[in-house]
């Protein structure tokens, strides 16, 4: 850390990510686990961009190469189970992965996403999106286009809505002065 | 109103009745942070603005994953938050302790009936104290430093109740891996798992603390067992507190109840590269391995080094493979000095390290290389865990593990 790049705070997209003719999706399966994310050794690095170098890292070598600014990785079920590492979502930033759609989310990485700007959605026909398709969200109006097919997406829990309105948890935690607590 | 045992530590906290599924801004009794996630909720604390930790003596700072420091990047990480806990007054027990969640329980860290956040997965570990104790991000964790503070959603509780007997060399570990085949990987996602019944209220401290390190491994958000005799007498020294009822009402509202029995339990082995794809031990007897593991937050305990060394005897360890043996804690490992176990490891041909969470992240050594196979006591078998991603890692108990390093081979330990 002392000798490293302070990693920058970037802002979590807000609700629509902008239109972007060559966002592509990266197609995963069912329990993506944040070590297939970014493996253990490289945890002693804290920079988003250099985080981005070894994502997927012996799990899908040709992502980190040809990843471009926003494409969109497809999960299965379980997408980013395993350890809290925030270096998951933070690699993927780096890599100018904005958006991660997928069937179901582990627990801590959904959150993690949230609160650094990664924005998770969950689509229940996410297994029928493919490789390389073509992908536009439309978060307001509840769908994405894959390829011109329209899937369904299910809302973010509200209580996290007012963090991703803040800009992430960072920007969020900078305007509350205090936290009373048990407010519900 | 019934309640469920996380429901009643949220409504105690919060001065009011909560129930699952309502999202509260809860106090937290503690928190935790390691070497590998600790440099990033600092540098959160302060991107937040924060000038001051909410309460220096309510955190815990320690070093673990990477440690004595295996590069200069991980030095430089342990150089930073030394500094803040310089600044900050945090008293820090750097490289000196062992495994974060070994340690935070043995300092008495988590109680029953607290609210304990930890930058790690495995932090659902303290449930066997009886707290509500989960895993954070680092975001959350510069939150908590700052405000002491987080927002949770009450979870569901799924109640897994266990009756029966273990049979001799079947444990805790099988039982876990057991029930996570039975649950799956994301079977608990967002819930609670709450174990109870006649063989939990058995089961010593190390066994609940193994029971509870996984429940992550089924997206759980905590594991927990309810405190009783056995809780309370491990809190005496740790923590100055009378004991209390504390348990869910049997007819609280469950997001679903298992049962499970353990008479007829095999040793159980979970095959690469999920954790919920746990099979009895004779499926997968005969499979070569190039790296026996014992030890981690899972498996790392004083009970667990001396159920090894009672299925070792007086044999050795197969020279063809590595054996590598990691006591939890330093507490731990002077138990396992004392009673004379660290000479047999290292007679019979184990390498002995000190304590640390060692190959079990695949971050410091005991790597594994392309085609080898790691068996292992820890609590994850990812594809590439503990190095290649083309090696292969297989869980299983303490005594499963020395059971197979003698023979160099998955072995039942019950046949050795």
């Amino acid at each position: 850390m002392a000798t490293q790049k302070k990693a920058a705070v970037k802002k979590v997209v807000v609700s629509q990510p902008k239109a972007n003719a060559n966002m592509r999706v990266w197609k995963f399966g069912d329990d993506i686990d944040t070590d297939a994310i970014i493996p253990g050794r490289f945890l002693t690095i804290n920079n988003p961009d250099e985080l981005a170098k070894h994502a997927f890292e012996g799990t899908r070598d040709e992502f980190a190469k040809k990843v471009k600014e926003g494409d969109v990785i497809v999960g299965g079920r379980n997408f980013g189970c395993g350890s809290s590492r925030e270096h998951a979502p933070l690699a993927l930033i780096g890599a100018g992965v904005k958006v991660v759609v997928a069937r179901t989310f582990a627990r801590i990485f959904f959150r993690n996403s949230i609160n650094v700007g990664v924005l998770p959605v969950v689509c229940p026909d996410a297994d029928k999106i493919a490789d390389g398709a073509k992908i536009t969200l439309n978060i307001k109006d509840g769908y994405l286009e894959a390829d011109g097919k329209k899937y369904a997406i299910e809302p973010v829990p509200a209580f996290m809505q007012g963090i991703i309105d803040a800009g992430g948890l960072v920007e969020y935690a900078r305007k509350l002065k205090e936290v009373p607590s048990c407010t519900r | 109103m019934t309640a469920t045992i996380v429901e009643k530590i949220f409504s105690r906290k919060c001065g009011s009745e909560v129930r699952a599924g309502e999202v509260v801004m809860a106090p937290l009794d503690g928190a935790m942070i390691h070497d590998i996630t600790g440099p990033l909720a600092i540098q959160k604390f302060y991107d937040m603005g924060g000038k001051k930790v909410f309460d220096p003596r309510r955190i815990i700072m320690l070093f673990d994953h990477q440690i004595p420091a295996d590069s200069i990047e991980a030095a430089s990480n342990h150089v930073y938050m030394r500094k803040f806990a310089a600044e900050q007054g945090i008293h820090n027990y750097d490289i000196n302790e062992g495994v974060c969640h070994q340690v935070t329980m043995e300092k008495g860290r988590a109680a029953p009936g607290e609210i304990v956040v930890g930058a790690d997965s495995h932090t659902c570990m303290y449930g066997a104290a009886g707290a509500f104790a989960t895993g954070i991000g680092s975001t959350d964790m510069g939150f908590a430093l700052k405000f002491g503070a987080l927002y949770f959603k009450v979870p569901e509780t799924i109640r897994a109740e266990v009756s029966g007997k273990f049979q001799k060399r079947v444990g805790a570990k099988d039982l876990i891996l057991a029930i996570a085949a039975d649950i799956g990987a994301d079977g608990a996602t967002y819930k609670a798992i709450e174990f109870t019944g006649k063989t939990v209220r058995k089961l010593d401290m190390a066994g609940r603390m193994t029971l509870c390190n996984m429940a992550i491994e089924m997206g759980g958000k905590a594991g927990i067992v309810a405190p009783d005799k056995i809780t309370w007498e491990y809190m005496k020294g740790r923590r100055k507190m009378k004991p209390f009822e504390l348990d869910s009402d049997e007819d609280a509202k469950f997001a679903e109840k298992r049962s499970y029995n353990v008479s007829d339990l095999e040793p159980q082995v979970a095959v690469p590269h999920n954790v919920d794809t746990g099979v009895p031990v004779s499926k997968v007897a005969g499979t070569h391995v190039d790296q026996v593991f014992i030890g981690s937050c899972t498996n790392g305990r004083f009970e667990d080094l001396a159920e090894a060394t009672e299925v070792l005897g007086k044999k050795k360890f197969n020279p063809k493979i590595r054996v590598i043996i990691i006591p939890a804690s330093r507490d731990e490992y002077l138990r396992t000095l004392k009673a004379g176990l660290i000479e047999r490891f290292v007679k019979a041909g184990a390498l002995v390290e000190a304590p640390c969470c060692g190959p079990c992240m695949g971050g410091a050594f005991g790597l594994i290389a392309p085609g080898e196979v790691s068996l292992s006591t820890s609590n994850r078998n990812f594809k590439g865990r503990q190095g290649s991603t083309e090696g292969k890692v297989y869980l299983c108990s303490p005594a499963t593990a020395a059971a197979s390093a003698i023979t160099g081979e998955i072995t039942d330990p019950r046949e050795v």
